[in-house]
């Protein structure tokens, strides 16, 4: 382990030389160019070794709490997006990667109230490639639909959806993706559709938003994540970079 | 009762691309700019937290915040348009550098056949082949007239290239060489060439090699991050107004930037501009800044917007055909692709630049014969490489499904093994195809939103399926195992992301009857009054725009220079 993080920050060094070499970052210039000396990692290799001395275990994650949903939406959430993104011989699905976590922080902000979208009246029921012209916001749209997704559960198999076999929650999410559940206040595979598109977000976006834990989403298809350049392997043939996040581009 | 400001000589509305080069131009010739500018200001350093994909990319952090203002939509005339509450088919750009900030950097310059369409195609169609209500016409400039201009802002910018064989003579080489080529480009250009067809480098504005321009300008290589489109470039590598012409126009103590300055009135006297109404949106207060000269460079839809609002030139009338304000909005076919899957290979597809890709321009304009086809113009071909984002880029083989075991199975073995080639089909103007003032739907002020009427006409329904065709006969050739692409272009519809590339409605010609520009970008109706965006563009080419604004704004930034010191209309 020491081994490798001691090869992966010589790694970083040269690459850092590497890097200002190939950018031609050292010509002068007017008024560019700003960010640059900052973006490199920094040389923190004392308090790193520190820290992991101190603190061998692997430190709490404190975001694992929820700021908007109720435990039973939360649940529900967990499964939900776990069927729509399973865990298989590839890795882990929506529950591990935090998927539900990354839909409630979401819906806790901007997004979920809706707040850089045009949302004044009149609101009036238009054609399709006119786009959403509802007037709820998505954090609403999420409480009727898990809502109607339980009412739907009990209805079809007198459980609530969480205690469904797979294949009957399969069954009951297939049902809004196809809009045979009859809904008066939102369009069930509207509702599903933003559940299916907030699970490749959490499972994906940089872990900075509480999913795609330990980049693992990243891992699964050899996505690097952030990094600063290609320089070397644009014109190459596939090749495998180990996934870095914000996080490291933070330096200390 | 707004607050006075001193006068100024020129009064610019939006600071992006267009408002960027006419600071730069005018005020190093020593005349006092104010450029307002209704977003914040923007910097390099700002980017240090760029590679986000769903902050930048999903949740439009640069983009306009739409809850403020957006634009209404219907398909044609009968519907009720209604507004584009979310983001879909086009992002538009807010604060110092505008769009300019987020672009890939595709630059091209549009066709010789482009400024005399109408001319052209009817001289080797005859006028049979331009359908009843398709309004094109000439532009009231030739590409050679044009050339000078369209080299000075290569120059400023950078631009990386290489010789396209089929486009319009070139005064000098470009700039800087092509940027490195990847697998994935040379098996395009090796199937191209199969098929005897030209490719080359896509001109881009992400620099190949270190580069200062001719203002003195320095600025770092590309780093092939892939991080462009909706991003800001960290590395100043992608020519944009920050970094290029902005600066320029600052180091002469004549320009001065007020953000947060959303301009809502050009105010007039008889058939003169006297200056704009804004508010200053952080405190609420009405401004008013007198000008002798208003230019507007404030995309597409808020010059028209502005123009309308403020009484000013001769709106489009969509049933009669007359008037010019809002006349020829014309926008993109995008639809025209094919994706293929390699079973045996992948590539490094998480890399790449906003305009590397390699391009064929042998079905764009009349590069071909149209006379069996029930379309004219045509769209460029081109596969690009970038960088495919994970949550944007879950592309699967058709007939697997959406979600679940097989799609995630599907998305993850797939995920370095698709290539994409794509159309960019050109857009021509109909006379149902407008821009008005919206009857119902107010922006954050009370004033009414732009209104679009816009759909697909058969003849982008044509064009798109040739330009598929096309691409799948490319990607056969570069031996994908499965091909996916479209069935039908259908309606156009907002929701989906296509291109921003809208254009139109403040046009450029060589007849006021017919256009509401002259080719300075004057408006005919008061010749203090500059629209300089592509806005002029009286149809929209199967390229990216940037190039061509750029050069229209070197042009008007002469004829403005030229007005100061003469007046009278300049064409």
């Amino acid at each position: 382990m020491a081994e490798n993080s001691k090869q992966q920050e010589k790694n970083e060094s040269l690459s850092r030389r590497k890097f200002l070499k190939n950018s031609g970052i050292a010509v002068g210039g007017l008024a560019v160019g700003g960010a640059l000396g900052s973006l490199l990692p920094l040389k923190d290799k004392t308090n790193r070794d520190n820290l992991e001395v101190k603190n061998p275990r692997v430190a709490e994650n404190y975001t694992q709490a929820l700021m908007y949903f109720t435990r039973e939406q939360f649940k529900m959430v967990e499964v939900a997006t776990e069927r729509i993104f399973p865990a298989d011989d590839n890795g882990p699905g929506a529950k591990d990667l935090g998927v539900a976590y990354f839909i409630d922080h979401q819906l806790s902000g901007d997004w979920g109230f809706n707040a850089r979208e045009y949302m004044q009246p009149p609101f009036f029921k238009g054609e399709k490639v006119q786009g959403y012209q509802g007037r709820l916001r998505r954090r609403e749209i999420f409480d009727i639909g898990l809502r109607e997704l339980q009412n739907h559960s009990l209805t079809k198999y007198k459980k609530n959806f969480v205690d469904l076999t797979e294949d009957e929650q399969i069954d009951i999410l297939t049902d809004f993706a196809e809009d045979k559940v009859k809904l008066t206040t939102i369009s069930p595979s509207g509702f599903f559709n933003m559940l299916r598109s907030s699970t490749l977000e959490g499972a994906y976006s940089d872990p900075l938003y509480s999913g795609n834990r330990n980049m693992d989403g990243w891992k699964m298809r050899n996505y690097p994540g952030s990094q600063m350049a290609y320089t070397e392997v644009i014109d190459k043939e596939f090749t495998v970079i180990p996934p870095k996040s914000l996080k490291d581009h933070l330096g200390s | 009762m707004a607050k006075k400001l001193p006068k100024v000589d020129v009064v610019i509305v939006g600071v992006g691309w267009a408002g960027g080069i006419i600071a730069a131009e005018l005020t190093k010739q020593g005349l006092n700019c104010v450029g307002l500018e209704r977003g914040k200001e923007r910097k390099t350093e700002d980017y240090f937290m760029m590679h986000d994909e769903l902050r930048y990319a999903l949740r439009y952090d640069l983009m306009q915040n739409l809850s403020k203002e957006t634009i209404t939509f219907r398909g044609n005339e009968k519907l009720r348009a209604l507004p584009m509450r979310q983001y879909g088919s086009f992002i538009l750009g807010e604060g110092l550098g505008g769009s300019g900030v987020h672009w890939n950097g595709q630059n091209y310059r549009f066709l010789p056949y482009d400024f005399e369409i109408r001319s052209k195609t009817i001289e080797r169609y005859g006028e049979k082949k331009i359908p009843k209500d398709m309004t094109i016409q000439d532009w009231g400039i030739t590409y050679d007239e044009l050339e000078p201009y369209f080299d000075k802002f290569e120059k400023m910018a950078g631009i990386s290239g290489e010789e396209n064989p089929l486009a319009g003579k070139r005064s000098s080489p470009y700039p800087t060489p092509p940027m490195k080529t990847t697998p994935a480009l040379e098996k395009f250009r090796k199937a191209a060439n199969n098929l005897k067809l030209h490719p080359y480098n896509r001109p881009s504005a992400n620099l190949s090699e270190p580069y200062t321009n001719p203002d003195g300008v320095a600025r770092a290589a590309c780093q092939y991050c892939a991080y462009c489109e909706r991003f800001g470039c960290e590395y100043g590598a992608k020519a944009d107004p920050v970094v290029t012409v902005i600066p320029v126009a600052k180091k002469t103590g004549k320009f001065e930037i007020r953000t947060h300055s959303n301009v809502r009135r050009v105010l007039k006297s008889g058939n003169k501009a006297t200056g704009v109404m804004y508010v200053d949106t952080t405190t609420g207060e009405e401004i008013e800044q007198p000008a002798d000269i208003v230019v507007l460079t404030s995309y597409v839809f808020n010059n028209v917007r502005l123009l309308l609002q403020s009484g000013i030139g001769r709106p489009y009338d969509p049933v009669t055909g007359t008037g010019v304000i809002g006349k020829n909005y014309a926008y993109q076919v995008q639809k025209g692709n094919a994706t293929g899957f390699f079973e045996k290979e992948e590539f490094n597809t998480y890399a790449g630049a906003g305009a590397l890709g390699m391009v064929v321009d042998d079905y764009n304009g009349d590069n071909f014969d149209h006379s069996n086809l029930n379309f004219i113009h045509g769209g460029s071909i081109a596969i690009s490489q970038t960088g495919l984002r994970p949550i944007s880029n879950n592309k699967v083989p058709s007939g697997t499904p959406t979600w679940g075991k097989e799609f995630k199975a599907n998305s993850i073995k797939y995920a370095n093994r698709v290539l994409s080639i794509g159309g960019q089909g050109a857009s021509m103007p109909f006379k149902h195809h407008y821009l008005d003032l919206d009857p119902t739907y107010k922006d954050e002020f009370g004033d009414p939103l732009i209104r679009i009427t816009y759909d697909f006409e058969e003849q982008d329904r044509q064009l798109a399926k040739y330009l598929s065709e096309r691409c799948v006969e490319i990607m056969k050739e570069m031996g994908a195992d499965h091909i996916d692409t479209l069935d039908e272009l259908g309606p156009y519809d907002i929701t989906t992301y296509q291109s921003t590339h809208n254009t139109g409605g403040i046009i450029m010609g060589a007849d006021p009857a017919t256009s509401a520009v002259n080719n300075y970008l004057q408006m005919w109706d008061a010749d203090n009054i500059f629209v300089v965006g592509a806005t002029a563009f009286a149809h929209n080419s199967g390229y990216n725009p940037t190039g061509t604004v750029g050069a229209l704004a070197y042009r008007a930034a002469e004829g403005i220079l030229s007005y100061k010191q003469k007046g009278g209309m300049l064409a």
